[in-house]
């Protein structure tokens, strides 16, 4: 009993992980609150569903162009809608305010579109459901898969962050946007690459959340609020602290949903968000300051 | 004076109106009622302090859902009272848990809220009362509804002129300029922020049992409709939501769009809200009462 | 019993310690330089006696009440007043607003026709009153700068902490501005002032707290100090490094 709910709760964790990192990068690096991100995830989930039962292309296969062509669409976001933002705050406390406000019409505007497409109804697709053993716990395959996406897709990120002169820089920016242009850094460059690259891992994200969940059109909300919740805990912009707390909620949404009601999960979501706001507001592996 | 007598006048005139119109036109009055409440009630808190709480509908949603459970069981004035307590409470845990806290996390929380609450309700009907969706058998009209909604939104819009020139609404625009300095001059900002909010969430939880008659069959689907939420921050924004007219202003219009596009375009309708609220955000992020202001400066100036 | 006490007053950021065991005390009308090389420790010392951000260990104590773990509004309420570093106006509000919020909300919570006066007052007092229906976001730095003095003033302080309040001035401003801060010192507000501007801090107080690496390095009189070698040190130490 135990170790399955641990096992499934990594699994499941491994997700939100995933999903959590893009909103981090996008906050932490482009200081975009953008709470249209989990439609973000939705469209590539759709996609992903769409080109299934189109033409037959496994999520896996077309998860690298999702996973491309959700950068392009960030990458063309920042440009014609946060970027006048930025420049219209000066560098102020005014961006955040009107990133919230301005990515809430987008919620609405995406789920407004994703309803148009693909109805109302929940969808699901069953890929690669085959159970797979791990450690006497059967696991389906797509689950496997898409905790493994996260590892490598996390790995990745958190390893190029730290070894590369491109994470220098996007590290840089994070942690003092107004004196990174005096060692030579493009500020809007990295913070356009750092939103596009948070759209590219929610589109990731949602491709492998569609191989083993169902979703509906109206579901991104959820979708956000989880990865806004990682995001606190984990410490905003902190990369690695995402990944754990990704983790950490896995398991306790796993843990509530099967030791109590899986209709209290989001509640757990939200009692641990209340928790960690109030010990520790600046995220579980933050700096106290 | 005329400034004195415009209201009560303009009040009376609204008060006698359904006397004249068809259902349909009684309909609509009580629509934009609504929507001159809600948008009113949320700039009350969140047009000063610019924290902007995304939460409206968690609170009219509750309202509506305390009307559903306890029109049977207790005479509607303390249906009323309760709904106001228990819209007070919730503001109050929220308030109390995020508002001496950055801003961005108020937003957050405020976000998942309605979320939140919907969840649990539904959580508990399904589990502990076995019932999912409920029938309000109240002996109100429809006028008697649009009556109750109008004192409502006329008495939110006094209260904010009151509000305004009290120490609370100088505290109020204080915070919403710089928090730093607020504090340093003496002001309590958790505690200015948290009176403020909790009155908008009582109104907002008020408006929600006033017109739940309305719905009859009450689920926490219909009540928790997000929709409700983004409506009232569009129309506070488009207004101005730090103008005492400027929530008023902007609900009317947008509410008859929204009904003219909602029934022309129930497919699109979606799209063409988020499109309208970028707009907003983008070309009039003050409001149009604040711009329109600027302007007449400008024409005096020149 | 000195009037404000700062007893070994320390403040970390995670392993630094941007104010290390800072011990030394202030009578009522008394002014004092807070002087010290950049990084030193002085504008978060600052910050500690405001409440504006809360100490590690110590204790500071403003008449015999301990303010210190106060919230920043009650320490402002006690009588503590504060200019910035960076100046801070509320640019949407007029400058009759700005000086009106402290005179309201501060020590003697004046409401109406009282709070107007107060503010009328703290405004002519820094020469502002013919604008005091003008906007502050208008306001030229230097201006603003006076705006920000004379909010703190209607607050009607017991306690004034200037953070480099003179830098920025030019010469006939620089007079102007020593020549108020004496007459405030003059009508029995204590006040402590970082300053850069020695000859400003010479002109104005008798005696000087100095800082190094979030310690304090002397506490003596002015011209004492200003010869110190410990204190030639530190700054040339500053010059050193830049």
């Amino acid at each position: 009993m135990l170790t399955t709910t641990l096992i499934l709760g990594l699994v499941l964790g491994g997700t939100y992980a995933l999903l959590a990192l893009g909103l981090t990068l996008q906050y932490g690096i482009a200081r975009i609150m953008n709470l249209a991100y989990g439609e973000f995830a939705l469209a590539a989930a759709f996609l992903a569903v769409a080109l299934f039962q189109g033409i037959g292309l496994s999520p896996l296969l077309s998860l690298p162009g999702i996973a491309a062509a959700g950068y392009g669409a960030g990458w063309l976001l920042y440009q014609v809608m946060m970027r006048p933002l930025v420049a219209r705050s000066g560098g102020g406390g005014r961006l955040e305010t009107d990133s919230i406000l301005a990515t809430f019409g987008l919620l609405f505007l995406l789920q407004g579109g994703l309803l148009l497409a693909f109805g109302a109804d929940f969808t699901s697709i069953s890929h690669l459901e085959r159970g797979v053993d791990v450690f006497g716990v059967p696991v389906a395959a797509n689950r496997l898969i898409a905790f493994a996406i996260c590892v490598l897709a996390g790995g990745a990120l958190v390893a190029a962050l730290r070894f590369t002169r491109w994470g220098l820089a996007m590290r840089a920016v994070a942690l003092a946007p107004g004196s990174a242009p005096l060692v030579g850094i493009d500020v809007n460059r990295v913070a356009r690459q750092g939103f596009a690259l948070g759209a590219a891992l929610a589109a990731t994200a949602g491709a492998s959340i569609s191989m083993y969940q169902t979703f509906s059109a109206t579901g991104g909300v959820v979708f956000t609020m989880k990865a806004l919740v990682i995001v606190i805990m984990g410490g905003v912009g902190n990369v690695p602290g995402a990944l754990a707390a990704g983790f950490a909620l896995g398991l306790i949404e796993t843990f509530v949903a099967t030791a109590i009601d899986p209709g209290l999960t989001l509640a757990a979501t939200f009692a641990l968000f209340l928790g960690v706001l109030l010990w520790r507001p600046q995220g579980l592996f933050g700096a106290r300051t | 004076m005329i400034r004195l007598l415009l209201p009560p006048a303009a009040l009376a005139l609204l008060a006698v109106w359904p006397m004249m119109v068809s259902d349909y036109g009684l309909g609509l009055l009580i629509g934009a009622a609504t929507y001159v409440t809600l948008a009113s009630a949320w700039a009350l808190f969140s047009g000063q302090t610019h924290y902007v709480s995304l939460a409206t509908v968690a609170f009219y949603g509750t309202g509506a859902y305390a009307v559903a459970v306890l029109n049977e069981a207790l005479p509607y004035p303390a249906v009323l009272l309760c709904a106001a307590l228990a819209g007070a409470a919730m503001a109050l845990a929220v308030g109390l848990s995020t508002l001496r806290l950055r801003g961005v996390y108020f937003v957050i929380f405020s976000f998942g809220l309605a979320e939140l609450v919907r969840q649990l309700i539904t959580w508990y009907e399904v589990n502990v009362t076995g019932t999912l969706g409920r029938y309000i058998f109240l002996d109100v009209t429809a006028r008697g509804i649009y009556w109750q909604m109008l004192a409502l939104g006329a008495a939110t819009i006094a209260l904010t002129a009151w509000i305004n020139r009290s120490r609370l609404g100088m505290a109020l625009r204080v915070i919403g300029d710089d928090e730093e300095v607020a504090a340093h001059s003496g002001i309590n900002l958790a505690r200015t922020k948290l009176a403020a909010f909790v009155l908008s969430a009582v109104i907002l939880t008020l408006a929600g049992a006033i017109t739940s008659p309305r719905y009859v069959y009450v689920e926490p689907s219909i009540v928790f409709n997000p929709t409700v939420s983004f409506l009232t921050v569009i129309m506070a924004l488009l207004g101005g939501a730090n103008r005492l007219w400027g929530p008023a202003l902007g609900a009317v219009p947008l509410f008859l769009a929204f009904e003219w596009l909602s029934a022309h375009f129930p497919d699109t309708y979606p799209v063409l809200l988020g499109l309208l609220f970028i707009g907003v955000v983008f070309l009039v992020p003050q409001g149009i009462l604040p711009a329109a202001e600027r302007l007449m400066r400008r024409r005096a100036g020149a | 019993m000195s009037f404000l006490e700062i007893i070994g007053a320390e403040k970390r950021f995670g392993g630094l310690r941007a104010v290390d065991g800072v011990s030394f005390a202030l009578e009522r009308g008394e002014i004092a330089g807070l002087l010290g090389p950049n990084g030193s420790g002085k504008t978060t010392l600052i910050n500690l006696i405001s409440g504006a951000l809360p100490m590690s260990a110590g204790e500071i104590r403003l008449g015999g009440r301990r303010i210190s773990g106060l919230g920043r509004d009650r320490i402002a309420r006690a009588g503590v007043a504060r200019t910035f570093q960076l100046v801070r106006i509320l640019p949407s509000l007029s400058l009759r607003e700005n000086v009106m919020i402290p005179a309201v909300f501060g020590r003697r919570a004046h409401w109406g026709r009282e709070a107007e006066r107060v503010a009328a007052g703290a405004l002519d007092l820094v020469g502002l009153s013919a604008r005091a229906s003008a906007s502050a976001g208008d306001l030229t730095y230097i201006d603003q700068k006076r705006l920000e003095l004379a909010r703190a003033l209607a607050a009607e302080p017991e306690l004034l902490l200037l953070d480099e309040w003179l830098a920025g001035l030019n010469p006939t401003e620089l007079a102007e501005g020593v020549a108020l801060i004496r007459r405030l010192q003059g009508e029995g507000l204590a006040i402590l002032m970082v300053e850069h501007i020695l000859d400003a801090v010479r002109a104005l107080c008798p005696r000087v707290v100095v800082m190094n690496s979030g310690r304090l390095i002397a506490d003596e009189a002015t011209a004492a100090a200003l010869s110190d070698p410990k204190v030639i040190a530190a700054y040339l130490g500053e010059e050193a490094d830049a």
